[in-house]
């Protein structure tokens, strides 16, 4: 995997992660939570994570933001963020943060300003009083009802879409070279999704901002990112422009993932079997136990990370075989 | 902020009236006839029957209740049926003592108990964590009238750094009574011997009241602390550079006290009922020996006013309680809308 992007001309990157592993112990042994992912990200562009829950996602996310818990390990590989590895040198208020429940991220026993303000406190120059005006300034752009006294208000005085609009305007605050979102809207209602996910986008590509987005959902990653890395069990399976990938998935697990998508499947069929536990991670591909294609070899060989076309690369050297039909509803 | 204490006092009104019905129609069903009691054993029914149209007792029920509500209401207590002394009085000198003594033993149970509940938790299951347990499953488990004998046995007798019994060294006498606490009193009076005396005569009575308090202060404390650092908000706060103590002593703790300012009201009643075994082994005039004696004696009127007050101290430390849990929680003035 490693190899990817030794053979990809050098583009001005953002932010690169190279073969990275991240391990934690647990008492069920060593969970193997993220192995070698690799991907790429140029400054201004906006890279979508995509896969189902538990398979690194997070994660992945708290690696960079430099908040893993309590007894991870990370054993390899780097995450370079503007030319320094982060993993060493945590760069703090370069990178914002948008997390994933606006209903549980913020403290409901302290005022949205208490909290909202900690991150300028902590990585912006200037007085509490310039941080509150700047934020205000965003609570505009975020088109927050009444921003002049949003700072002064508890977070139960406020709905599910404005808290969100809160937590954007936060991660945006200290004008950050990306912002890092981890599925922003699976706790909104559809409507208020589109409205966050348009104003997202709209806020950071304005400000030529990069953009890591986390998501189990197919539809809101068309909607915002322009790359795409589909995450199995710990690994990218598939990584491309997201056209493509949606459009000509190779993978097994990305074409069968995006047929079990209600938008697109004629029937509603699963993926037989489920994620692996991370303790338990199967030798080889790891998504061979449910793969409808997988030969003998799939169980021994890690599969090596190949360039299929323009931007494209899959983890599976038999991404050509057709799917049996049955596997594709 | 401010409707909401009102409403909660106005809410605590019912509940006082129906303190006092209660404790009239408790101390007229218990078997014994005071009557009787208080004209003694040799007493012939005519005297029985004088004192009890001299006390009321022979009026109907219902015109014995409303007469009690109007008393009490006007701060009348009644007198001692066994003394003769009024109860108010009485009570007036003892309610303070046991109020001093269990403030103090609260104070060292919140005072204690939250800071070592936090550093337990901040060490999960790592060797404080387990050295706190170990104490508040012994604070729970100790009988509080053994732990003050071994006390007494220790730091009077043995060591004699502290005083055996009593409120204040009897060679001082009481501080010029202005709030009844010898150790505000003394220190308004500018009196630091007696400040000094009354603070070394609660240290072994509020230690050994304190300990079960303490042990389910930290229990709850640390299980507050440890149920709130798994929310999403406390990894956001860490996203946004919240030092490590910032984050526990502030934005945490603040969560994890809500379960534990609850604690402290329910908390209030046992200390009170556990005062009555701590002020007899140390001979601290107080509520307790006074309820005692009223029991012992049958006084009914003495433990009528017993009764009464501690249930009124209890209803105004529960109103105290829920005005500061919603200091502390913003969200419960407005559950109350």
């Amino acid at each position: 995997m490693s190899d990817m992007l030794a053979s990809a001309p050098e583009a001005p990157s953002l932010m690169t992660v190279r073969d990275l592993a991240v391990h934690i112990r647990t008492d069920a042994g060593l969970a193997r939570i993220l192995d070698g992912v690799s991907f790429s990200l140029p400054p201004g562009g906006s890279l979508g994570i995509v896969g189902e829950s538990g398979c690194g996602k997070s994660t992945l996310l708290r690696a960079i933001l430099g908040i893993l818990p309590k007894g991870a390990l990370v054993p390899q590989g780097q995450v370079v963020f503007q030319g320094q590895d982060i993993l060493k040198t945590p760069v703090r208020g370069r990178i914002g943060f948008i997390p994933q429940d606006p209903y549980l991220s913020l403290n409901p026993v302290f005022r949205a300003g208490d909290q909202l303000l900690e991150g300028m406190r902590n990585h912006a120059p200037g007085t509490r009083d310039d941080h509150r005006k700047k934020l205000i300034g965003l609570f505009h752009a975020v088109q927050l009802p009444e921003p002049q006294n949003a700072l002064d208000k508890y977070p139960h005085q406020f709905s599910g879409g404005q808290r969100q609009r809160l937590l954007i305007a936060a991660a945006l605050a200290c004008d950050p070279d990306l912002v890092v979102a981890d599925e922003p809207t699976t706790a909104l209602d559809v409507t208020t999704q589109r409205e966050i996910l348009a104003l997202l986008r709209g806020l950071t590509a304005e400000r030529n901002m990069g953009l890591l987005f986390v998501t189990h959902d197919f539809g809101v990653l068309s909607a915002v990112c322009e790359d795409v890395a589909v995450l199995y069990a710990g690994r990218v399976a598939e990584y491309g422009p997201t056209g493509n990938v949606l459009a000509d998935p190779r993978h097994p697990y990305t074409r069968m993932l995006l047929a079990c998508h209600p938008d697109r499947a004629t029937d509603l069929i699963g993926i037989p079997g489920t994620v692996p536990a991370a303790t338990a991670q199967p030798p080889g591909c790891r998504f061979h136990p449910r793969c409808p294609i997988s030969r003998p070899s799939c169980a021994v060989t890690v599969p090596e990370m190949a360039r299929i076309f323009d931007g494209s690369r899959v983890a599976c050297p038999y991404h050509a075989d057709p799917l049996p039909e049955v596997a594709l509803g | 902020m401010g409707r909401y204490v009102v409403r909660r006092v106005l809410l605590a009104l019912p509940a006082l009236l129906g303190l006092v019905l209660l404790t009239f129609v408790l101390t007229r069903v218990i078997p014994a006839d005071p009557a009787a009691m208080l004209a003694g054993d040799a007493a012939t029914p005519a005297q029985i029957a004088d004192i009890r149209s001299r006390y009321g007792l022979d009026q109907p029920l219902w015109r014995q209740a409303v007469t009690h509500v109007r008393q009490v209401l006007t701060g009348d207590l009644g007198s001692s049926i066994f003394t003769g002394r009024p109860v108010a009085e009485e009570i007036g000198f003892r309610l303070p003592a046991t109020l001093e003594l269990t403030f103090a033993a609260l104070f060292l149970s919140v005072v204690l108990g939250i800071p070592l509940g936090l550093v337990a938790a901040l060490d999960h299951n790592g060797p404080v964590d387990q050295i706190v347990r170990l104490l508040s499953v012994g604070g729970l488990a100790i009988a509080g009238f053994w732990l003050a004998i071994m006390l007494q046995l220790v730091f009077s007798m043995e060591l004699d750094l502290l005083p055996l019994r009593g409120r204040i060294d009897i060679a001082l006498g009481a501080p010029p009574a202005v709030t009844g606490l010898y150790l505000l009193d003394s220190l308004l009076a500018l009196r630091l011997d007696m400040f000094g005396s009354a603070l070394r005569h609660l240290v072994l009575p509020a230690v050994t009241l304190c300990l079960p308090g303490l042990a389910s202060i930290a229990r709850f404390t640390r299980s507050g602390v440890l149920e709130t650092l798994q929310k999403d908000f406390v990894l956001y706060a860490r996203a946004a550079g919240y030092s490590p103590f910032r984050l526990a002593t502030i934005y945490v703790l603040r969560n994890a006290i809500t379960v534990t300012v609850t604690q402290v009201g329910l908390l209030f009643g046992a200390l009170i009922s556990g005062a009555v075994a701590v002020e007899a082994i140390f001979d601290w005039p107080g509520l307790g020996t006074y309820a005692v004696q009223a029991i012992l004696a049958a006084d009914y009127k003495a433990l009528l006013a017993v009764t009464l007050v501690v249930g009124v101290v209890y209803a105004v430390v529960n109103v105290l309680v829920d005005v500061a849990q919603a200091l502390v929680d913003p969200r419960v003035a407005e559950q109350l809308k």
